[in-house]
C-alpha cells in the first residue's frame, strides 16, 4: 500500500501520469458542462445521454473489430445523439412527458448495450481487453490516444463556452428571449448537445458508462450551493470535479481492481455532502447553529423580561427576585428556572444572592447586573412600544397585540426603536397603561444608585423618564 | 442594424389573420390588427384568453398555425431586433444564478452581436437603465432575492437597455404596489413621448381606461380593438369577459378534443 502511494506521487509511472492528466481533463469539461445542465434542470438528460452511448460504443468495436478510439468515439457519439433525439421525438409525438421519455430511452439503450457487450466478450475477435472496463471505468488503462481525444474535446468545450458564454447564458436563462433576439438557437442547442455527448464519450474510459453523468451533476450541484454567480459556479464546479477525479484515480490506483468511476463519484458525493452540511450561509449546520443561537437569545431575553415584570409588580422596592416568583411568572418548574438563571449568570446578566448556598431552590435569589437590567428594560420597552404602535398606527385592538409583540420584541433594532418613538411622540405608557422604561431607566439601574432605599418609588413613580439626573 | 429601420413608413406591428393552436386546440383565432407608432396599447382579457400567446406569437416564440405578423414591415426574424420583451413573471426561473446586472446586460446582447463581448457603451446603457427604474442599489443581488415589484423592474430595465422602438410587456404590473405601478406607468408614458410603441398585457380594468391610448380586447378572438374611449364600453367588456365568448372557447376546446381523438384512432 505505502509503495503504491509513493508510486502515485512520484509520477514516474506513465500509467499514473496518464490517469492524472485524464482525471484533470475530464474534471474540467464535466464541471463546465455540468454547470449548464444543473442550472437548466437537465440533470436527467446528462444521465440518459451517458447510458445511451453504450450500444453505439460496442457497435463501433464490432465495426472495425478492435478497440480503435476513433471508431468507439464515433459509434458512441452517434448513439448518444440518437438517444437524445428520440427523447425529443417521444415527447413531441405522444402524451408522455419528459421524465418518462428519458427513463425509457436511458434503460432501453443501456439494456441493449449490456447485451451487445456480453455477446462481444464471448466472441473470438480482436483484442477486446479492457472493453469490459467501460461500464465502471479504469483510469489506469488510459492510453496516450485516449488523452489526445480528451484534450481535444476539453479544448473545444472551453473554446465554445469562452467564445459564446453570453449566448449560452441567455439561452439557459431565458430561451424565449434568446430566440426573440433572432439567434440561431437550434445551432447553439445542437453544439451544446454535441460537445456534451463528446465529453461523455471521452470520459468513459476513466469513469465508466454508468457513472459518468454523476461527474456532470454532482460537482456542479455542490458548486450551486456555494455561489449565486454563474461564472463562479462554472469555475467551482470544474475545480470540485477535478479534485474528485484525481482523488478517485488515486483511490482506485491504491487498490488495483477497484474501478475508477465509483471512486471518483464517491469522492464527488463526499464533497457534495460536506458542502451541503457546512457551506457558510446555506449549509445545514450553519443554519442550525444560527437557529439555535436565536432561540437561545430569545429564551434569555424572556427570562430577563420576566425578572423585570416581577420587580415591577413589587413596585421596584426590592432589588432581587426569588426563583419561586420567577418560576410562577414564567409558568415553569423551579429546576427549569434555575437553569435559566445559571444561563444569565454565565453571560454576566445576573448573579445569585451570596447567602443562598444553603437556601432551598425556591428561596434562592437573582440580582440583575447593570447589563442585565439594561437588557431587560430594552426588551420590555420594545414590547410595549410595539404594542402601542400596533394599537395607534395600525389600529389593532389592545387585546390583539400582545402575541405579536412577544415575537417582534426580540427582532427590533436600535434604529427601528428610535423611529417608533418618534412616530409615537415619545410615549410614556403602553396600551394597557403600563409605563414604558425609558433610556434613562436603562442606563441607571435604580438599585445601583446609592442610597436607593432613600428614594422609595411606587410603580407610578418609576420608569418613563421620570428620573431626575 | 437599427439604423436600417425606416420608422416613418411601416407600422410597428401588423397582424393578419393570426391563428395559434396548442396541440390542435386554438388559443388565438383569426386576429387582425395594426398598431400605429407612438401608442400605448393595452391588451385586456380574462385568464387563458390568449394574451401571453399573442405576445409570444408576435415574438415568434410560438409558431402561428396560419396568418402572419409584420414588425415594421418585416416578416419573420428580420423584425425581431426592433422588439423588446418583458416576460410574464411566472415564466422566469428565479433561482437561476444571475445578478440583476447580468439580466439587464442581456438586453444589450442583440446589439452586441453573436460571439462579441459587451463594451463600455453597453455597460453605460445598463447603468442608465438601472438608474431609470431605481434598481442601482440592487444590481449585484441574485434575482431570486428581490421582491415582486423589484423583479418586475429588473425586466423593465432589460427592455430599456434594449432600446427598441417597440416593446411588448406581459403583465408588468402583476405583484407591484401602487407606487411602483405609478412609477412604471410614468416611465412608459415618457417612452411613448420619445416615439416608442408599447403593448402591455394588463389585468386591471379599473386602471386600463386611464393608462392606455388604445385597447385590444381579447378572448380567443379579437373582440374589439380601437381607441380606449371607443372600445371601453360595458357591452364590449361584457363580450370579452362574460357569457357568449366563454361558450365559444368551450366549443373550440370540444372541437380540439374531437380532432385529437380522431387522430389517435386512425
Ligand atoms: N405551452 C402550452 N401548451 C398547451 N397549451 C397552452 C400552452 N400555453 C398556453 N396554453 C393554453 O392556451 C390558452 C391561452 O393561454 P395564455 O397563456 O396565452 O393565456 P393568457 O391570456 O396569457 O392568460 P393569463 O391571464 O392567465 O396570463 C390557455 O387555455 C392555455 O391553457
Ligand atoms: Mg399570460
Amino acid at each position: 500500500m505505502g509503495e503504491q502511494w509513493m508510486r502515485f506521487f512520484r509520477f514516474e509511472d506513465t500509467a499514473v501520469r496518464y490517469a492524472l492528466v485524464g482525471a484533470l481533463l475530464m474534471g474540467l469539461s464535466t464541471g463546465v458542462l455540468g454547470s449548464f445542465l444543473v442550472v437548466r434542470r437537465l440533470a436527467m438528460v446528462g444521465d440518459t445521454l451517458s447510458h445511451a452511448v453504450l450500444p453505439g460504443l460496442v457497435a463501433g468495436f464490432l465495426w472495425v473489430g478492435g478497440k480503435e478510439p476513433w471508431a468507439l468515439f464515433t459509434g458512441a457519439l452517434l448513439a448518444g445523439l440518437l438517444g437524445v433525439w428520440l427523447v425529443s421525438q417521444i415527447k413531441a409525438r405522444s402524451v408522455l412527458k419528459e421524465d418518462a421519455a428519458l427513463g425509457l430511452v436511458l434503460s432501453g439503450f443501456y439494456a441493449m448495450g449490456v447485451c451487445l457487450l456480453t455477446m462481444v466478450q464471448h466472441m473470438e475477435i480482436g483484442q477486446k481487453s479492457g472493453l469490459d472496463k467501460i461500464l465502471f471505468g479504469q483510469a489506469a488503462a488510459l492510453g496516450l490516444n485516449d488523452l489526445y481525444f480528451m484534450g481535444g474535446v476539453t479544448a473545444v468545450v472551453l473554446m465554445l463556452v469562452g467564445l459564446f458564454y453570453k449566448e449560452f447564458l441567455a439561452l439557459s436563462f431565458d430561451g424565449a428571449f434568446a430566440r426573440a433576439l433572432g439567434w440561431p438557437i437550434g445551432i447553439f442547442q445542437g453544439l451544446f448537445m454535441g460537445v456534451l455527448a463528446a465529453t461523455v464519450v471521452v470520459s468513459l474510459q476513466a469513469s465508466g458508462v454508468v457513472l459518468v453523468s454523476a461527474m456532470l451533476i454532482i460537482p456542479a450541484s455542490a458548486a450551486y450551493l456555494l455561489t449565486q454567480r454563474f461564472v463562479k459556479l462554472i469555475v467551482l464546479a470544474s475545480g470540485l470535479s477535478m479534485i474528485a477525479g484525481v482523488l478517485g484515480a488515486l483511490l482506485s490506483f491504491l487498490k488495483p481492481g477497484i474501478p475508477t468511476g465509483p471512486c471518483m463519484v464517491a469522492c464527488a458525493s463526499l464533497e457534495f455532502g460536506l458542502i451541503w452540511l457546512l457551506a457558510p450561509g446555506q449549509g445545514i449546520i450553519p443554519q442550525w447553529v444560527r437557529r439555535m443561537r436565536v432561540q437561545e437569545r430569545i429564551a434569555l431575553e424572556n427570562t430577563l423580561k420576566a425578572i423585570y415584570h416581577v420587580l415591577e409588580k413589587g413596585g421596584f422596592q426590592l432589588e432581587t427576585v426569588t426563583l419561586e416568583a420567577l418560576a410562577e411568572r414564567r409558568r415553569a418548574s423551579l429546576e427549569a428556572v434555575l437553569i435559566e438563571g445559571q444561563g444569565l449568570v454565565a453571560r454576566g446578566f445576573a448573579h445569585f444572592g451570596s447567602l443562598d448556598k444553603a437556601a432551598s431552590i425556591e428561596n434562592r435569589t437573582l440580582h440583575l447586573t447593570p447589563e442585565g437590567w439594561a437588557r431587560a428594560c430594552e426588551i420590555v420597552r420594545n414590547h410595549r412600544l410595539w404594542e402601542l404602535y400596533l394599537t395607534h398606527a395600525a389600529n389593532y385592538a389592545p387585546d390583539h397585540v400582545h402575541e405579536d409583540a412577544e415575537k417582534i420584541e426580540h427582532m427590533l433594532g436600535e434604529t427601528i426603536v428610535r423611529q417608533l418613538e418618534t412616530r409615537l411622540n415619545y410615549p410614556q405608557r403602553d396600551p394597557h397603561g403600563k409605563l414604558i422604561p425609558s433610556l434613562a431607566d436603562m442606563e441607571n439601574p435604580y438599585f445601583s444608585r446609592p442610597p436607593w432605599g432613600n428614594k422609595p418609588r411606587g410603580t407610578e413613580g418609576y420608569g418613563a423618564s421620570t428620573i431626575d439626573s | 442594424m437599427l439604423e436600417e429601420l425606416n420608422e416613418a413608413s411601416a407600422p410597428p406591428l401588423e397582424v393578419h389573420d393570426l391563428t395559434v393552436t396548442y396541440h390542435k386546440r386554438p388559443a388565438l383565432y383569426g386576429i387582425d390588427l395594426v398598431v400605429p407608432r407612438g401608442q400605448l396599447v393595452g391588451v385586456v382579457g380574462p385568464n387563458g384568453a390568449g394574451k401571453s400567446t399573442f405576445i409570444k406569437a408576435i415574438m415568434g416564440v410560438v409558431k402561428p398555425a396560419s396568418g402572419w405578423v409584420k414588425l415594421f414591415g418585416k416578416t419573420g426574424k428580420a423584425g425581431l431586433p426592433f422588439v423588446g420583451y418583458v416576460p410574464q413573471r411566472e415564466s422566469v426561473d428565479w433561482d437561476f444564478p444571475v445578478s440583476v446586472y447580468d439580466v439587464v446586460l442581456m438586453g444589450r446582447y442583440g446589439r452586441i452581436g453573436i460571439g462579441r463581448r459587451p463594451g463600455k457603451a453597453d455597460h453605460e446603457a445598463v447603468m442608465e437603465a438601472l438608474e431609470r427604474v431605481k434598481m442601482t442599489p440592487f444590481m449585484h443581488r441574485q434575482i431570486g432575492g428581490l421582491s415582486g415589484g423589484q423583479q418586475q423592474r429588473v425586466f423593465l430595465a432589460r427592455a430599456l437597455a434594449q432600446d427598441t422602438p417597440l416593446y411588448l410587456m406581459d403583465e408588468p404590473f402583476a405583484g407591484v404596489d401602487a407606487a411602483t405601478e405609478a412609477a412604471i406607468i410614468e416611465l412608459l408614458q415618457s417612452l411613448k413621448e420619445q416615439g416608442k410603441t408599447i403593448l402591455v398585457v394588463h389585468h386591471d380594468l379599473a386602471t386600463a381606461k386611464q393608462y392606455f391610448d388604445r385597447l385590444i380586447l381579447l378572448n380567443l378572438r379579437l373582440v374589439a380593438y380601437g381607441e380606449t374611449a371607443k372600445v371601453f364600453t360595458p357591452a364590449l367588456l361584457q363580450k370579452t369577459y362574460g357569457g357568449r365568448l366563454t361558450i365559444l372557447s368551450e366549443v373550440a376546446q370540444v372541437v380540439g378534443q374531437v380532432e385529437e381523438g380522431m387522430d389517435k384512432h386512425d
